[in-house]
């Protein structure tokens, strides 16, 4: 029977099905952080319980971590130095792998698992963050669990779960000029809403995705969860293989033949069905950015904010409104030359090597406007490196950018470091909830490369303009 | 062990706003300990006091409101629990004194970490979480909603009674207030027998 490839995976790791319809199914790798994953150790040495394979758990140190050249275990966020250490000693005591700070492996969970060669084609992987799906990219099946979960995890090797509904989105065509990834991802749920892949695991499909260098792809599938999706990958190919190949944790040569062979049949059959399909076709989108609170609250940088009262639906009309008021922003209004106080590049969707060159590319030779507060922050250590031996740093300082250490750094607020009450900023993060990037923060997400774009204008740029000078 | 779920009869707070995520529900600078407990205080913060860090209370804020502040019953909107995989947004909701949550539909991971902190996450159409709310919004005292697990019932305040699904390890699970280690350990044999298929199957998977 033809089978998609959520299907396949999905089958390739069911240990069991229960009597209620849900699969016990064996969990290839567990990532942690130590916001989420410093409890999940704590309460699983409370239970009494152990990690049943060490060597197949991980942990990042990212969330809490200050990113200021010279930083220790102290932190801006009062407390946090807590949770560094408590997941330091935890992680040693039970045997597990840590990429601490001072290590140039360091950096972002979801950028540091690929690059390490942890995910890879058909694994399962899961995490205690919802941006696990981010690691689907590589064509392993990836998605973020609670705590709890992760301790059930580590104790069991396995997780009791339901099957998701599948879905493939299929973006048809080639993407139009200074158009990248996180347009095509915010269009997505722009058209379909934040709820529109509530119950389903994705197949990111279609020659705009086989096209993607593997990097975007990351972008892509990062922002599954934005959709409400379970989880959301793509279907491996020689991209990836070759991505994958001589990475530190990735099958070794011995098994490498073996491996890619069995990764070249993840792929969905054809005539496989899935529960749902969309077409998108590329030609049609710009680049995005968002107005309101929701990433649903997308709109094409040429375009305007919405008027709620066009909007039919209750909920979401007064969902738009809220977000226009907290947003301070009028129906109507063009989106190009909102004015902004802070730029900010970095976050497991858009701060791997390529992203830091292409906006690097806009701010060669230009600067940041005066006023706004701009920063990069790179995904992890070793794409700090790369980055340095090519000279973006330097670029990127001469522009007015500051150049920080990796972590997960002002994509979130933790309670330290943030952009400040009612600050304006353009960001290449995933949420622009309420007080995500700091108290009654403003955030509108965009590509690296508008966010570079607009840091350089001071307001809302439309970064084709600026590529074409 | 986890609480026991099996009946509750309860007041009910509407929150019908949409996508409302795990950051509204718990700020990340409310997490402050590595700790499930003491995160009540952080529930909401950022609709709940007047300033943001602040703990002057905002009277506009529904679960301030008295009669709403017994209440042990959500009646939320859509997407509910989204975002961030943050469990402590369940921890603060129990600890604050949440049992139940009714929505149209919830955040993946969120529903997941209800289940195994003794939450009941009830799915039902819009329009029936809907006339609920416009129910409770009258008299939330004297429209009271009954949740029964053991028949998966819910009786909205006008006495009409709606059946709901719920996965049957999920129904245990909170019904006897089970550790989900524990029952899946009982099938370790099948596990380990797994394991050793695979380990011949897929060998570069294995470090
Ligand atoms: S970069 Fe942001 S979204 Fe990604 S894992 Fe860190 S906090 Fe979460």
């Amino acid at each position: 029977m033809a089978r998609n490839i959520i299907e396949k995976i999905w089958d390739e790791h069911k240990v069991a099905d229960l009597d209620d319809g849900s699969t016990l199914l064996y969990i290839d790798r567990v990532f942690l952080h130590e916001r989420t994953g410093s409890i999940a150790l704590k309460g699983l040495e409370a239970s009494g319980r152990q990690v049943r394979n060490p060597e197949q758990v991980f942990c990042a140190m990212d969330h809490i971590v200050d990113t200021f050249p010279g930083r220790t275990d102290e932190t801006v966020m009062p407390g946090g130095k807590a949770f560094i250490t408590t997941t330091r000693e935890a992680a040693h005591a039970a045997g597990i792998t840590l990429f601490d700070l001072g290590d140039e492996r360091q950096g972002i969970v979801h950028v540091v698992s690929p690059e390490q060669g942890i995910a890879y084609p058909g694994v399962t992987l899961v995490c205690p963050d919802s941006h696990t799906c981010t690691q689907g990219a590589v064509g392993a099946l990836a998605w973020g669990i609670g705590s709890t979960e992760a301790e059930h995890a580590m104790a069991t090797k396995t997780l009791v779960v339901r099957k998701p509904k599948t879905m493939r989105i299929s973006f048809d065509g080639q993407l139009p000029p200074g158009v990248t990834a996180k347009d095509m991802i915010l269009h997505l749920i722009g058209v379909h809403t934040a709820a529109g892949g509530v119950g389903y695991a994705i197949e990111f499909a279609g020659e705009a995705v086989r096209n993607l260098p593997m990097e975007a792809r990351f972008t892509l599938c990062n922002m599954a969860v934005e959709f409400g999706a379970w989880t959301g990958l793509i279907a491996p190919d020689p991209n990836t293989f070759d991505y994958v190949r001589g990475r530190p944790y990735a099958p070794d040569e011995a098994h490498w033949e073996v491996a890619r062979e069995n990764w070249q049949s993840l792929v969905s059959d054809p005539g496989a069905v899935f529960d749902k399909e969309i077409r998108i076709d590329v030609a049609d989108i710009v680049p995005q950015v968002t107005w309101g609170t929701s990433p649903q609250h997308t709109v094409g940088i040429d375009g305007q904010v919405p008027d709620p009262a066009m909007e039919t639906d209750l909920n979401r009309r007064q969902l738009m409104q809220n977000a226009l008021a907290y947003m301070e922003l009028e129906p109507g209004m063009p989106m190009e030359g909102i004015p902004i106080e802070a730029a900010f590049i970095g976050s497991c969707t858009n701060s791997r090597l390529s992203d830091l060159r292409n906006a690097a590319a806009i701010l060669k030779g230009r600067t940041v406007a005066a006023g706004v507060k701009a920063i990069v922050v790179p995904g992890s250590g070793l794409v700090k490196k790369a980055a340095e031996a090519e000279g973006l740093d330097k670029i990127f300082t001469a522009a007015g950018f500051e150049w920080r250490e990796s972590g997960c750094s002002m994509c979130f607020f933790a309670g330290g470091e943030n952009f400040g009450l009612e600050t304006r900023v353009i960001s290449s993060t995933n949420r622009n909830f309420e007080n995500r990037q700091g108290p009654r923060t403003r955030t509108h997400i965009a590509s690296p490369t508008t966010v570079a774009a607009s840091a350089v204008a001071g307001e809302l740029t439309d970064v084709r303009k600026l590529a074409a000078q | 062990m986890m609480d026991k779920f099996t009946t509750l009869n309860s007041i009910a707070a509407p929150m019908r706003r949409l996508n409302i995520d795990t950051d509204i529900i718990i700020p990340s600078r409310e997490m402050k300990r590595v700790s499930k407990k003491g995160l009540s205080e952080g529930l909401f913060a950022g609709w709940r006091y007047t300033t943001p860090g602040g703990r002057e209370e905002n009277p506009d804020f529904i679960l301030n409101q008295a009669p709403y502040r017994d209440s042990q019953i959500l009646l939320a909107g859509g997407n509910f629990g989204c975002g961030s995989s943050r469990e402590h947004a369940v921890w603060a909701l129990h600890e604050w004194g949440i049992r139940c949550i009714i929505a149209p539909s919830f955040g993946a991971i969120f529903q997941g970490n209800c289940v195994r902190n003794g939450i009941l996450p009830v799915v039902l159409d819009d329009d029936i979480v809907q006339s609920m709310a416009d129910h409770v919004t009258v008299n939330p005292a004297h429209n009271r909603i009954r949740v029964d697990l053991d028949s998966c019932t819910v009786t909205a305040p006008d006495g009409e009674t709606y059946g709901f699904e719920i996965a049957a390890g999920d129904r245990r699970m909170l019904l006897e207030g089970l550790d989900a280690i524990a029952v899946t350990l009982q099938r370790d044999d099948e596990i380990l027998e797994f394991q050793a298929r695979d380990r011949l199957r897929r060998p570069w998977v294995y470090l």
